[in-house]
Protein backbone atom coordinates (compact mmCIF):
# COMPACT_ATOMS: atom_id res chain seq x y z
CA UNK A 1 0.00 0.00 0.00
CA UNK A 2 3.02 2.15 0.49
CA UNK A 3 3.77 1.98 -2.70
CA UNK A 4 0.70 3.47 -3.79
CA UNK A 5 0.74 6.56 -1.38
CA UNK A 6 4.02 7.74 -3.74
CA UNK A 7 1.89 7.27 -6.76
CA UNK A 8 -0.68 9.94 -5.58
CA UNK A 9 1.85 12.84 -6.65
CA UNK A 10 1.37 11.64 -10.12
CA UNK A 11 -1.99 13.27 -10.19
CA UNK A 12 -1.27 16.98 -11.20
CA UNK A 13 -3.89 17.84 -8.33
CA UNK A 14 -1.80 16.75 -5.55
CA UNK A 15 1.49 17.24 -7.19
CA UNK A 16 1.11 21.21 -8.40
CA UNK A 17 1.36 21.90 -4.25
CA UNK A 18 3.45 19.56 -3.47
CA UNK A 19 6.15 21.11 -6.43
CA UNK A 20 5.25 24.46 -4.84
CA UNK A 21 6.48 23.96 -1.52
CA UNK A 22 9.61 22.18 -2.82
CA UNK A 23 10.55 24.52 -5.26
CA UNK A 24 11.43 27.28 -2.28
CA UNK A 25 13.48 24.75 -0.61
CA UNK A 26 15.65 24.09 -3.80
CA UNK A 27 16.47 27.22 -4.72
CA UNK A 28 17.42 28.18 -0.96
CA UNK A 29 19.27 25.03 -0.77
CA UNK A 30 21.52 25.76 -4.19
CA UNK A 31 22.32 29.24 -3.02
CA UNK A 32 23.50 28.56 0.00
CA UNK A 33 25.74 25.42 -1.86
CA UNK A 34 26.35 28.25 -5.02
CA UNK A 35 27.83 30.51 -2.22
CA UNK A 36 29.64 28.02 -0.20
CA UNK A 37 31.53 26.65 -3.78
CA UNK A 38 32.32 30.08 -5.17
CA UNK A 39 33.79 31.23 -1.86
CA UNK A 40 35.85 27.93 -1.88
CA UNK A 41 36.62 28.28 -5.32
CA UNK A 42 37.48 31.88 -5.53
CA UNK A 43 38.83 32.03 -2.13
CA UNK A 44 40.10 29.60 -0.50
CA UNK A 45 41.56 27.56 -3.94
CA UNK A 46 45.40 27.51 -4.78
CA UNK A 47 46.51 29.63 -7.62
CA UNK A 48 46.95 27.40 -10.40
CA UNK A 49 51.42 26.33 -11.10
CA UNK A 50 50.62 26.60 -14.76
CA UNK A 51 46.64 28.20 -15.91
CA UNK A 52 47.80 31.24 -12.79
CA UNK A 53 43.95 32.88 -11.62
CA UNK A 54 42.16 32.15 -15.21
CA UNK A 55 41.62 28.17 -14.32
CA UNK A 56 39.06 29.55 -11.76
CA UNK A 57 36.54 29.41 -14.49
CA UNK A 58 36.79 25.84 -13.89
CA UNK A 59 34.24 25.99 -10.63
CA UNK A 60 31.24 27.25 -13.25
CA UNK A 61 32.52 25.24 -16.56
CA UNK A 62 33.03 21.25 -15.04
CA UNK A 63 30.20 21.79 -13.12
CA UNK A 64 28.13 22.98 -16.27
CA UNK A 65 29.39 20.72 -18.39
CA UNK A 66 28.34 17.83 -15.74
CA UNK A 67 24.82 18.96 -15.74
CA UNK A 68 24.07 19.49 -19.59
CA UNK A 69 25.07 15.66 -19.92
CA UNK A 70 23.31 14.62 -16.52
CA UNK A 71 20.04 15.89 -17.61
CA UNK A 72 19.40 14.50 -20.52
CA UNK A 73 19.78 11.46 -18.65
CA UNK A 74 17.12 12.60 -16.91
CA UNK A 75 15.36 13.74 -19.62
CA UNK A 76 15.54 10.74 -21.19
CA UNK A 77 14.51 8.71 -17.85
CA UNK A 78 11.17 10.85 -17.35
CA UNK A 79 10.41 10.71 -21.23
CA UNK A 80 11.24 6.80 -21.00
CA UNK A 81 8.52 6.56 -17.67
CA UNK A 82 6.16 8.73 -19.29
CA UNK A 83 5.94 6.13 -22.92
CA UNK A 84 6.31 3.19 -20.77
CA UNK A 85 3.59 4.25 -18.35
CA UNK A 86 1.58 7.05 -19.90
CA UNK A 87 2.22 8.97 -17.29
CA UNK A 88 1.47 12.68 -18.16
CA UNK A 89 3.25 14.21 -15.38
CA UNK A 90 6.68 12.19 -16.44
CA UNK A 91 6.14 13.82 -20.02
CA UNK A 92 5.38 16.95 -18.75
CA UNK A 93 8.73 17.00 -16.11
CA UNK A 94 10.86 15.89 -19.59
CA UNK A 95 9.72 19.08 -21.30
CA UNK A 96 10.39 20.74 -17.80
CA UNK A 97 14.24 19.66 -17.60
CA UNK A 98 15.13 19.98 -21.12
CA UNK A 99 15.58 24.25 -21.63
CA UNK A 100 17.68 23.83 -18.00
CA UNK A 101 19.67 21.41 -20.01
CA UNK A 102 20.06 23.61 -22.94
CA UNK A 103 21.26 26.53 -20.65
CA UNK A 104 24.04 24.22 -18.83
CA UNK A 105 25.07 23.07 -22.48
CA UNK A 106 25.42 26.52 -23.61
CA UNK A 107 26.65 27.76 -19.98
CA UNK A 108 29.46 25.29 -20.87
CA UNK A 109 30.05 26.30 -24.34
CA UNK A 110 30.02 30.07 -23.11
CA UNK A 111 32.87 29.45 -20.09
CA UNK A 112 34.37 27.16 -22.17
CA UNK A 113 35.09 30.03 -25.13
CA UNK A 114 36.19 32.34 -21.90
CA UNK A 115 38.48 30.12 -20.74
CA UNK A 116 40.08 28.58 -24.20
CA UNK A 117 40.82 32.33 -25.14
CA UNK A 118 43.57 32.96 -22.17
CA UNK A 119 44.54 29.43 -22.24
CA UNK A 120 44.99 28.12 -25.91
CA UNK A 121 44.56 31.74 -27.55
CA UNK A 122 41.82 30.68 -29.13
CA UNK A 123 37.89 31.20 -28.49
CA UNK A 124 37.38 27.82 -30.39
CA UNK A 125 38.74 24.96 -31.22
CA UNK A 126 37.49 21.53 -33.16
CA UNK A 127 37.85 19.75 -29.72
CA UNK A 128 36.38 16.72 -29.00
CA UNK A 129 34.51 17.76 -25.91
CA UNK A 130 33.79 21.08 -27.38
CA UNK A 131 32.12 19.81 -30.14
CA UNK A 132 30.16 16.88 -28.24
CA UNK A 133 28.72 19.84 -26.14
CA UNK A 134 28.11 21.36 -29.04
CA UNK A 135 25.94 18.29 -30.46
CA UNK A 136 24.67 17.80 -27.21
CA UNK A 137 22.88 21.45 -27.26
CA UNK A 138 21.66 20.77 -31.12
CA UNK A 139 20.16 17.39 -30.18
CA UNK A 140 18.47 19.49 -26.48
CA UNK A 141 17.67 22.68 -29.42
CA UNK A 142 15.62 19.83 -31.77
CA UNK A 143 13.94 17.84 -28.61
CA UNK A 144 12.38 21.76 -27.72
CA UNK A 145 11.96 22.53 -31.49
CA UNK A 146 9.90 19.10 -32.29
CA UNK A 147 7.31 19.83 -28.64
CA UNK A 148 6.65 23.38 -29.80
CA UNK A 149 5.97 22.43 -33.51
CA UNK A 150 3.71 19.74 -32.50
CA UNK A 151 0.27 21.41 -31.15
CA UNK A 152 -1.33 18.51 -29.72
CA UNK A 153 -0.07 18.06 -26.08
CA UNK A 154 -0.32 14.30 -26.16
CA UNK A 155 1.46 13.52 -29.27
CA UNK A 156 4.26 16.42 -28.30
CA UNK A 157 4.84 14.53 -25.11
CA UNK A 158 5.03 10.77 -26.88
CA UNK A 159 7.06 12.58 -30.29
CA UNK A 160 9.55 13.88 -27.50
CA UNK A 161 9.84 10.90 -25.54
CA UNK A 162 10.51 9.21 -28.40
CA UNK A 163 13.54 11.68 -29.75
CA UNK A 164 15.18 12.07 -26.40
CA UNK A 165 15.04 8.16 -26.36
CA UNK A 166 16.87 7.77 -29.51
CA UNK A 167 19.24 11.01 -28.60
CA UNK A 168 19.98 9.39 -25.59
CA UNK A 169 21.49 6.24 -27.18
CA UNK A 170 23.03 7.86 -29.69
CA UNK A 171 25.38 10.87 -26.93
CA UNK A 172 27.80 8.10 -25.92
CA UNK A 173 28.19 7.50 -29.77
CA UNK A 174 28.47 11.15 -30.59
CA UNK A 175 30.97 11.39 -27.67
CA UNK A 176 33.38 8.58 -28.99
CA UNK A 177 33.37 9.33 -31.96
CA UNK A 178 34.24 12.80 -31.86
CA UNK A 179 36.77 11.71 -29.28
CA UNK A 180 38.23 9.66 -31.38
CA UNK A 181 38.34 12.13 -34.00
CA UNK A 182 40.27 15.21 -32.33
CA UNK A 183 41.42 15.41 -28.96
CA UNK A 184 43.46 18.39 -28.11
CA UNK A 185 41.57 19.29 -25.13
CA UNK A 186 42.97 18.46 -21.38
CA UNK A 187 42.04 15.02 -20.28
CA UNK A 188 39.04 14.78 -17.55
CA UNK A 189 39.76 16.35 -14.19
CA UNK A 190 37.84 14.32 -12.24
CA UNK A 191 37.90 10.28 -13.17
CA UNK A 192 36.02 7.73 -11.34
CA UNK A 193 39.72 5.50 -12.51
CA UNK A 194 42.42 7.52 -10.67
CA UNK A 195 42.67 9.75 -7.94
CA UNK A 196 41.92 13.29 -9.70
CA UNK A 197 44.89 15.33 -10.50
CA UNK A 198 44.25 18.53 -8.20
CA UNK A 199 44.10 20.02 -5.19
CA UNK A 200 41.46 18.61 -2.52
CA UNK A 201 40.26 22.09 -1.88
CA UNK A 202 39.78 22.34 -5.90
CA UNK A 203 37.67 19.31 -6.38
CA UNK A 204 35.45 20.34 -3.26
CA UNK A 205 34.90 23.83 -4.68
CA UNK A 206 33.90 21.78 -8.13
CA UNK A 207 31.66 19.21 -6.01
CA UNK A 208 29.59 21.72 -4.53
CA UNK A 209 28.70 23.69 -7.32
CA UNK A 210 27.98 20.73 -9.63
CA UNK A 211 25.31 20.78 -6.38
CA UNK A 212 24.86 23.76 -6.57
CA UNK A 213 23.79 23.55 -10.23
CA UNK A 214 21.98 20.13 -9.46
CA UNK A 215 19.44 21.74 -7.24
CA UNK A 216 18.77 24.98 -9.20
CA UNK A 217 17.64 22.75 -12.04
CA UNK A 218 15.85 20.67 -9.51
CA UNK A 219 13.82 24.48 -8.67
CA UNK A 220 13.92 25.74 -12.17
CA UNK A 221 12.09 22.49 -13.26
CA UNK A 222 9.54 22.50 -10.67
CA UNK A 223 8.71 25.71 -11.42
CA UNK A 224 8.16 25.31 -14.95
CA UNK A 225 6.10 22.33 -14.48
CA UNK A 226 3.66 24.09 -12.57
CA UNK A 227 3.03 26.00 -15.41
CA UNK A 228 2.93 23.00 -17.94
CA UNK A 229 0.59 21.94 -15.72
CA UNK A 230 -1.57 25.07 -14.84
CA UNK A 231 -1.49 25.23 -19.15
CA UNK A 232 -2.59 21.95 -19.75
CA UNK A 233 -5.34 21.49 -16.89
CA UNK A 234 -6.49 25.05 -17.29
CA UNK A 235 -10.27 23.36 -17.61
CA UNK A 236 -10.09 21.62 -14.20
CA UNK A 237 -11.79 22.41 -10.92
CA UNK A 238 -8.55 22.07 -8.70
CA UNK A 239 -6.70 24.79 -11.57
CA UNK A 240 -9.33 27.12 -10.87
CA UNK A 241 -9.09 26.70 -7.28
CA UNK A 242 -5.07 26.76 -7.18
CA UNK A 243 -5.40 30.40 -9.27
CA UNK A 244 -8.06 32.07 -7.08
CA UNK B 1 -20.99 -1.44 -63.46
CA UNK B 2 -20.11 -2.06 -60.21
CA UNK B 3 -19.89 -5.85 -60.63
CA UNK B 4 -17.17 -5.09 -63.62
CA UNK B 5 -15.43 -2.94 -61.37
CA UNK B 6 -14.94 -5.64 -58.38
CA UNK B 7 -14.07 -8.53 -61.50
CA UNK B 8 -11.84 -6.44 -62.79
CA UNK B 9 -9.85 -5.79 -59.22
CA UNK B 10 -10.48 -8.76 -57.47
CA UNK B 11 -7.83 -10.72 -59.29
CA UNK B 12 -5.63 -7.79 -58.50
CA UNK B 13 -6.18 -8.31 -55.38
CA UNK B 14 -5.73 -11.61 -55.20
CA UNK B 15 -2.91 -11.73 -56.58
CA UNK B 16 -1.56 -9.13 -54.87
CA UNK B 17 -2.20 -11.13 -51.43
CA UNK B 18 -0.81 -14.19 -53.08
CA UNK B 19 2.50 -11.82 -53.25
CA UNK B 20 2.04 -10.95 -49.47
CA UNK B 21 1.95 -14.40 -48.51
CA UNK B 22 4.89 -15.68 -50.32
CA UNK B 23 7.48 -12.81 -49.98
CA UNK B 24 6.28 -11.25 -46.67
CA UNK B 25 5.82 -7.40 -45.70
CA UNK B 26 9.06 -6.13 -45.57
CA UNK B 27 9.41 -7.37 -49.97
CA UNK B 28 5.59 -6.16 -50.84
CA UNK B 29 6.31 -2.23 -49.19
CA UNK B 30 10.09 -2.52 -51.11
CA UNK B 31 8.52 -4.10 -54.31
CA UNK B 32 5.95 -1.12 -53.98
CA UNK B 33 7.82 1.80 -53.15
CA UNK B 34 10.49 0.42 -55.98
CA UNK B 35 7.53 0.39 -58.23
CA UNK B 36 6.68 4.00 -57.34
CA UNK B 37 9.71 5.62 -57.27
CA UNK B 38 10.28 4.04 -60.66
CA UNK B 39 6.78 5.73 -61.87
CA UNK B 40 8.03 9.40 -60.69
CA UNK B 41 11.91 8.72 -61.99
CA UNK B 42 12.56 12.68 -62.16
CA UNK B 43 12.03 12.11 -57.99
CA UNK B 44 15.18 10.44 -57.76
CA UNK B 45 17.37 12.48 -60.21
CA UNK B 46 16.34 15.02 -58.17
CA UNK B 47 18.24 14.17 -55.28
CA UNK B 48 21.23 12.95 -57.72
CA UNK B 49 21.35 16.10 -59.09
CA UNK B 50 21.16 17.61 -55.81
CA UNK B 51 24.23 15.98 -54.76
CA UNK B 52 26.36 16.52 -57.97
CA UNK B 53 25.48 20.42 -57.36
CA UNK B 54 26.47 20.45 -53.83
CA UNK B 55 29.69 18.96 -54.45
CA UNK B 56 30.48 21.12 -57.53
CA UNK B 57 29.56 24.47 -55.14
CA UNK B 58 32.67 23.48 -52.92
CA UNK B 59 35.42 24.13 -55.19
CA UNK B 60 33.56 27.37 -56.61
CA UNK B 61 33.87 28.01 -52.99
CA UNK B 62 37.07 27.26 -51.81
CA UNK B 63 39.17 28.09 -54.51
CA UNK B 64 40.80 25.28 -57.30
CA UNK B 65 43.95 24.09 -55.75
CA UNK B 66 44.46 20.62 -56.25
CA UNK B 67 46.42 19.82 -53.33
CA UNK B 68 43.66 21.47 -51.37
CA UNK B 69 41.04 20.07 -52.76
CA UNK B 70 42.00 16.58 -52.41
CA UNK B 71 42.61 17.29 -48.75
CA UNK B 72 38.63 18.56 -48.83
CA UNK B 73 37.16 15.31 -51.44
CA UNK B 74 36.12 13.01 -48.63
CA UNK B 75 34.39 15.35 -46.27
CA UNK B 76 32.90 17.55 -48.98
CA UNK B 77 31.56 14.34 -50.53
CA UNK B 78 30.06 13.09 -47.64
CA UNK B 79 28.55 16.13 -46.49
CA UNK B 80 26.58 16.62 -49.65
CA UNK B 81 25.42 12.83 -49.85
CA UNK B 82 24.25 13.38 -46.20
CA UNK B 83 22.33 16.96 -47.41
CA UNK B 84 20.94 14.55 -50.61
CA UNK B 85 19.59 11.96 -47.48
CA UNK B 86 18.02 14.47 -45.75
CA UNK B 87 16.08 15.41 -49.32
CA UNK B 88 14.62 12.68 -50.04
CA UNK B 89 13.43 11.88 -46.07
CA UNK B 90 9.92 14.04 -45.68
CA UNK B 91 8.82 12.28 -48.89
CA UNK B 92 9.14 8.73 -47.13
CA UNK B 93 5.78 8.98 -45.59
CA UNK B 94 4.30 12.00 -46.65
CA UNK B 95 2.07 10.79 -49.53
CA UNK B 96 1.41 7.70 -47.77
CA UNK B 97 0.16 8.98 -44.66
CA UNK B 98 -2.21 12.06 -46.63
CA UNK B 99 -4.04 9.43 -48.89
CA UNK B 100 -4.48 7.04 -45.83
CA UNK B 101 -2.04 4.21 -47.27
CA UNK B 102 0.15 3.94 -43.97
CA UNK B 103 -2.80 3.60 -41.77
CA UNK B 104 -3.61 0.46 -43.86
CA UNK B 105 -0.30 -0.79 -43.24
CA UNK B 106 -0.36 0.00 -39.70
CA UNK B 107 -4.07 -1.92 -38.92
CA UNK B 108 -3.35 -5.13 -41.53
CA UNK B 109 -2.48 -8.22 -40.60
CA UNK B 110 0.99 -8.40 -40.34
CA UNK B 111 3.88 -6.73 -39.23
CA UNK B 112 3.74 -2.92 -39.57
CA UNK B 113 7.51 -2.79 -38.50
CA UNK B 114 8.72 -5.10 -41.90
CA UNK B 115 6.50 -3.11 -43.60
CA UNK B 116 8.15 0.18 -42.22
CA UNK B 117 11.52 -1.86 -42.72
CA UNK B 118 10.55 -2.53 -46.41
CA UNK B 119 9.92 1.51 -46.76
CA UNK B 120 13.41 2.29 -45.29
CA UNK B 121 15.19 -0.05 -47.90
CA UNK B 122 13.51 1.28 -50.62
CA UNK B 123 14.20 4.58 -49.53
CA UNK B 124 17.95 3.43 -49.60
CA UNK B 125 17.65 1.96 -52.69
CA UNK B 126 16.42 5.12 -54.76
CA UNK B 127 18.15 8.00 -52.67
CA UNK B 128 21.32 6.18 -51.24
CA UNK B 129 22.50 3.92 -53.64
CA UNK B 130 22.72 6.09 -56.62
CA UNK B 131 25.23 8.50 -54.56
CA UNK B 132 27.70 5.58 -53.71
CA UNK B 133 27.51 5.16 -57.80
CA UNK B 134 27.84 8.42 -58.59
CA UNK B 135 30.58 9.33 -55.72
CA UNK B 136 33.53 8.04 -57.85
CA UNK B 137 32.88 9.98 -60.38
CA UNK B 138 32.82 13.33 -58.24
CA UNK B 139 35.40 11.87 -56.68
CA UNK B 140 37.64 12.32 -59.75
CA UNK B 141 36.84 15.77 -60.01
CA UNK B 142 38.31 16.31 -56.34
CA UNK B 143 41.26 14.70 -57.78
CA UNK B 144 41.29 11.96 -55.23
CA UNK B 145 43.53 8.52 -56.35
CA UNK B 146 42.17 5.14 -57.27
CA UNK B 147 42.59 3.45 -53.73
CA UNK B 148 41.22 6.85 -51.91
CA UNK B 149 38.19 6.28 -54.38
CA UNK B 150 37.33 2.77 -53.64
CA UNK B 151 37.75 3.64 -49.95
CA UNK B 152 35.39 6.21 -50.19
CA UNK B 153 32.52 3.93 -52.46
CA UNK B 154 33.12 1.09 -49.33
CA UNK B 155 32.71 4.20 -46.68
CA UNK B 156 29.30 5.04 -48.55
CA UNK B 157 28.24 1.97 -49.08
CA UNK B 158 27.84 1.38 -45.63
CA UNK B 159 27.48 4.63 -44.45
CA UNK B 160 24.27 5.43 -46.88
CA UNK B 161 22.37 2.76 -45.77
CA UNK B 162 22.88 3.95 -41.78
CA UNK B 163 21.52 7.83 -42.80
CA UNK B 164 18.55 6.15 -44.46
CA UNK B 165 18.19 4.33 -41.08
CA UNK B 166 18.20 6.98 -38.70
CA UNK B 167 16.99 9.53 -40.84
CA UNK B 168 13.79 7.69 -40.63
CA UNK B 169 13.25 7.91 -37.40
CA UNK B 170 13.39 12.22 -37.93
CA UNK B 171 10.81 11.70 -40.66
CA UNK B 172 8.25 9.67 -38.99
CA UNK B 173 8.64 12.18 -36.10
CA UNK B 174 7.97 15.16 -37.94
CA UNK B 175 5.21 13.38 -40.07
CA UNK B 176 2.48 16.32 -40.77
CA UNK B 177 4.59 18.52 -38.50
CA UNK B 178 4.69 22.25 -38.70
CA UNK B 179 7.95 23.30 -40.44
CA UNK B 180 8.88 19.78 -41.25
CA UNK B 181 11.64 19.90 -43.61
CA UNK B 182 13.79 22.70 -41.82
CA UNK B 183 12.74 20.60 -38.13
CA UNK B 184 13.53 17.25 -39.80
CA UNK B 185 17.40 18.56 -40.37
CA UNK B 186 17.38 19.89 -37.07
CA UNK B 187 16.80 16.64 -35.62
CA UNK B 188 18.54 14.10 -37.64
CA UNK B 189 22.11 16.00 -38.77
CA UNK B 190 23.25 15.92 -34.77
CA UNK B 191 22.28 12.08 -35.35
CA UNK B 192 24.24 11.92 -38.49
CA UNK B 193 27.89 12.72 -36.80
CA UNK B 194 28.85 9.49 -35.73
CA UNK B 195 28.87 8.50 -39.24
CA UNK B 196 30.09 11.53 -41.31
CA UNK B 197 32.93 11.02 -38.43
CA UNK B 198 33.69 7.25 -39.14
CA UNK B 199 32.84 7.62 -43.38
CA UNK B 200 35.24 10.07 -44.09
CA UNK B 201 37.68 9.50 -41.25
CA UNK B 202 38.03 5.83 -43.22
CA UNK B 203 39.04 7.72 -46.40
CA UNK B 204 41.68 9.97 -44.50
CA UNK B 205 42.80 7.38 -42.43
CA UNK B 206 43.82 5.23 -46.29
CA UNK B 207 45.47 8.99 -47.24
CA UNK B 208 47.37 8.19 -44.22
CA UNK B 209 48.70 5.44 -45.11
CA UNK B 210 46.82 3.78 -41.84
CA UNK B 211 44.47 0.84 -41.83
CA UNK B 212 41.06 2.08 -42.90
CA UNK B 213 39.56 -1.25 -41.13
CA UNK B 214 39.11 0.37 -37.66
CA UNK B 215 36.96 2.91 -38.93
CA UNK B 216 35.07 0.59 -41.71
CA UNK B 217 34.19 -2.00 -38.50
CA UNK B 218 32.84 0.73 -36.52
CA UNK B 219 30.75 2.26 -39.22
CA UNK B 220 29.07 -1.42 -39.53
CA UNK B 221 28.71 -1.73 -35.79
CA UNK B 222 26.26 1.34 -35.78
CA UNK B 223 24.78 0.14 -39.04
CA UNK B 224 23.97 -3.26 -37.36
CA UNK B 225 22.75 -1.58 -34.08
CA UNK B 226 20.76 0.97 -36.63
CA UNK B 227 19.31 -2.18 -38.53
CA UNK B 228 17.74 -3.66 -35.32
CA UNK B 229 16.46 -0.58 -33.20
CA UNK B 230 15.39 2.10 -36.32
CA UNK B 231 12.81 0.35 -37.54
CA UNK B 232 11.01 -0.46 -34.39
CA UNK B 233 11.62 3.24 -33.17
CA UNK B 234 10.30 4.12 -36.49
CA UNK B 235 7.33 2.21 -35.98
CA UNK B 236 6.76 3.44 -32.62
CA UNK B 237 7.30 7.10 -34.19
CA UNK B 238 4.61 7.03 -37.05
CA UNK B 239 1.96 5.53 -34.78
CA UNK B 240 2.44 8.30 -32.42
CA UNK B 241 1.76 10.66 -35.67
CA UNK B 242 -0.99 8.59 -36.41
CA UNK B 243 -2.99 8.50 -33.11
Amino acid sequence: MKSLRAFRFASPATFYPLAGRLQPLFAALALVLAAAGLWLGFFVAPTDAQQGEGYRIIFVHVAASWMAMFLYCVMAFWAGVGLAFHVRLAAMMASAVAPTGAMFALLSLLTGALWGKPMWGTWWVWDARLTSTLVLFMLYLGFMALQAAIDDPRRSDKAGALLALVGVVNVPIIYFSVRWWNTLHQGATVSLTKSPSMAQTMLWGMLLMALAFWMYAIAASLGRVRNILLEREAHTDWVRHAVA
Amino acid sequence: MSALVEGATVPAAAARAGAARTHGPLFVALRRDLLLAARHRSEVFTALSFFVVVTSLFPLGIGPEPELLRRIGPGALWVAALLATLLGLPRLFASDHADGTLEQMALAPRSFALQVAGKMAAHWLVCGLPLVLMAPLLGLQFGLDADALGVLVVSLLVGTPLLSLIGAIGAALTLGVRGGGALLALLVLPLYVPALVFGSGAVEAQAAGLSVRAHLSILGAMLVLALCFAPWATTAALRIAME
